[in-house]
């Protein structure tokens, strides 16, 4: 980028070269006996010019100061605020949709997991349902056969007392076929058991 | 065929108004044309001011080119201190560049053309910029003519330098605005005169050389404006902070 001053430094030789040339020729120009050189250097003319100058001068300084730079600069300033708003609003938007993704991943990450947690429990209490019926029908199984062996064993009881009397009474029958007379019950029936404990030895 | 002075010349539009002193003041076609630059530049940056657009259009955008160009020279050149000088800055170069632009418009006078405005511009602003370096640092502010660093032996010969140079900057300052824009007004007429002289056979060549010299007259017009303002820039911070 050139700046302004650096093109005048650059063109300050065609300048120079060009004023040469403009003042040679005006001063053939200026040769016409009429004139009496450059008007810029008649004394006379000068002090209006300055009067005037400085009455132009603050005219324009008074609307610049007053009228035209407050606006220029209002607008200005403006239209730097509302563009740096405007990033803010940006920055403030960005950060709020990171946050909102953020609580979107946290609340995803907190459904799985407690997803997770029902799963187990769920698990847990169908495993524990099952174990208890388990438990319950097998007691009762147990009982069952535990009822059944004791009827077992009472029916075998009654079995053994029968298969006594019955000895016993074959026993007195025999003794009285054999010996004949009525043995002695008392007797029969101890021997008939010692036998019956015997035979079942 | 009129002299190509003769556009330069200070015509009364009045009788004497007033005296200042033993002086006659006159309304002139310069003071005339201060008003029209004062008025047009007024209308012109009222106008595109008031448009408040958030994207400016091209109206707006000029005025607020202008108004940023000013606000960076200051910026650049002077820093936050300058900030003060911000409005004097820009009154200064909008009268330099609507005075400069008026006097491209064929038969309007160029009031910055004349050496007693540009002389009298730049003297007043040399000597309020000498009085605010002076109110500023006090006695320090001579040591501007001193630089910093250089050998004490040096000084007999450095210190008339600085002064001298110091001293010229109001000449420097009015003579390039003033020599600027009476060479390319006079470059413009003489050129003119050739292309009437040669007439339709041979005037075509200095009038292709006239299209360019008036373009460039018309960026001659901004960049004086602009560098008178940026020499200001410049004085008033060495003024504010010495070197």
């Amino acid at each position: 980028m050139v700046k302004p001053y650096q093109l005048f430094v650059r063109l300050a030789p065609a300048l120079a070269a060009a004023s040469v040339v403009a003042l040679t020729s005006a001063a053939g120009f200026a040769a016409d006996p009429a004139k009496k050189g450059m008007p810029q250097f008649d004394p006379t003319t000068m002090p209006s010019q300055i009067f005037w100058l400085i009455v132009c001068f603050a005219i324009l300084y008074v609307i610049m100061s007053k009228v035209v730079m407050p606006t220029l600069g209002g607008t200005i300033e403006a239209r730097a605020a509302k563009i740096q708003g405007d990033l803010d609003a940006a920055a403030k938007a960005r950060d709020e949709a990171k946050a909102a993704l953020a609580h979107y991943e946290k609340s995803i990450a907190d459904a799985r997991a407690e997803a997770q947690t029902a799963n187990r429990a769920a698990a847990d209490a169908a495993s524990a349902a099952t174990n208890a019926k388990l438990t319950e029908v097998g007691q009762r199984i147990g009982g069952e056969i535990a009822a059944a062996e004791t009827r077992i064993a009472e029916a075998r009881q009654a079995a053994m007392g029968n298969v006594r009397s019955m000895a016993v009474e074959v026993a007195q029958a025999a003794y009285a076929k054999l010996v004949g007379g009525q043995a002695d019950a008392a007797r029969v029936d101890t021997l008939v058991g010692a036998a019956l404990q015997g035979g079942r030895r | 065929m009129a002299s190509p002075l003769e556009q330069f010349e200070i015509v009364d539009l009045s009788k004497p108004l007033f005296m200042i002193g033993k002086v006659p003041i006159t309304f002139t076609n310069s003071a005339a044309f201060m008003f029209a630059a004062v008025g047009v530049a007024s209308i012109f940056l009222i106008a595109a001011g008031s448009r408040k657009q958030l994207v400016p259009g091209r109206l707006q955008g000029l005025a607020e080119m202008l108004y940023d160009m000013v606000a960076g020279m200051i910026r650049d050149n002077v820093g936050d201190a300058g900030k003060k000088y911000f409005p004097f800055l820009f009154s200064l170069f909008i009268f330099i560049l609507f005075g400069n632009m008026l006097g491209m418009i064929p038969y309007t006078f160029t009031f910055t053309s004349h050496i007693a405005v540009t002389f009298a511009m730049a003297f007043a602003i040399f000597i309020v910029i000498t009085l605010i370096g002076i109110f500023k640092h006090g006695l320090h502010f001579f040591s501007l003519f001193f630089p910093h660093g250089a050998p004490l032996a040096t000084a007999p010969i450095l210190i008339p330098i600085e002064v001298i140079s110091y001293l010229s900057r109001p000449v420097s300052l009015s003579v390039r605005l003033f020599a600027n824009m009476t060479v390319g007004h006079v470059l413009l007429k003489v050129l003119a005169g050739f292309v009437v002289a040669l007439g339709i056979v041979g005037g075509w060549v200095p009038l292709l050389v006239l299209v360019g010299i008036t373009a460039l007259e018309f960026l001659v017009a901004f960049l004086q404006a602009y560098i008178f303002t940026i020499l200001c820039c410049i004085y008033l911070n060495d003024a504010l902070h010495l070197h």
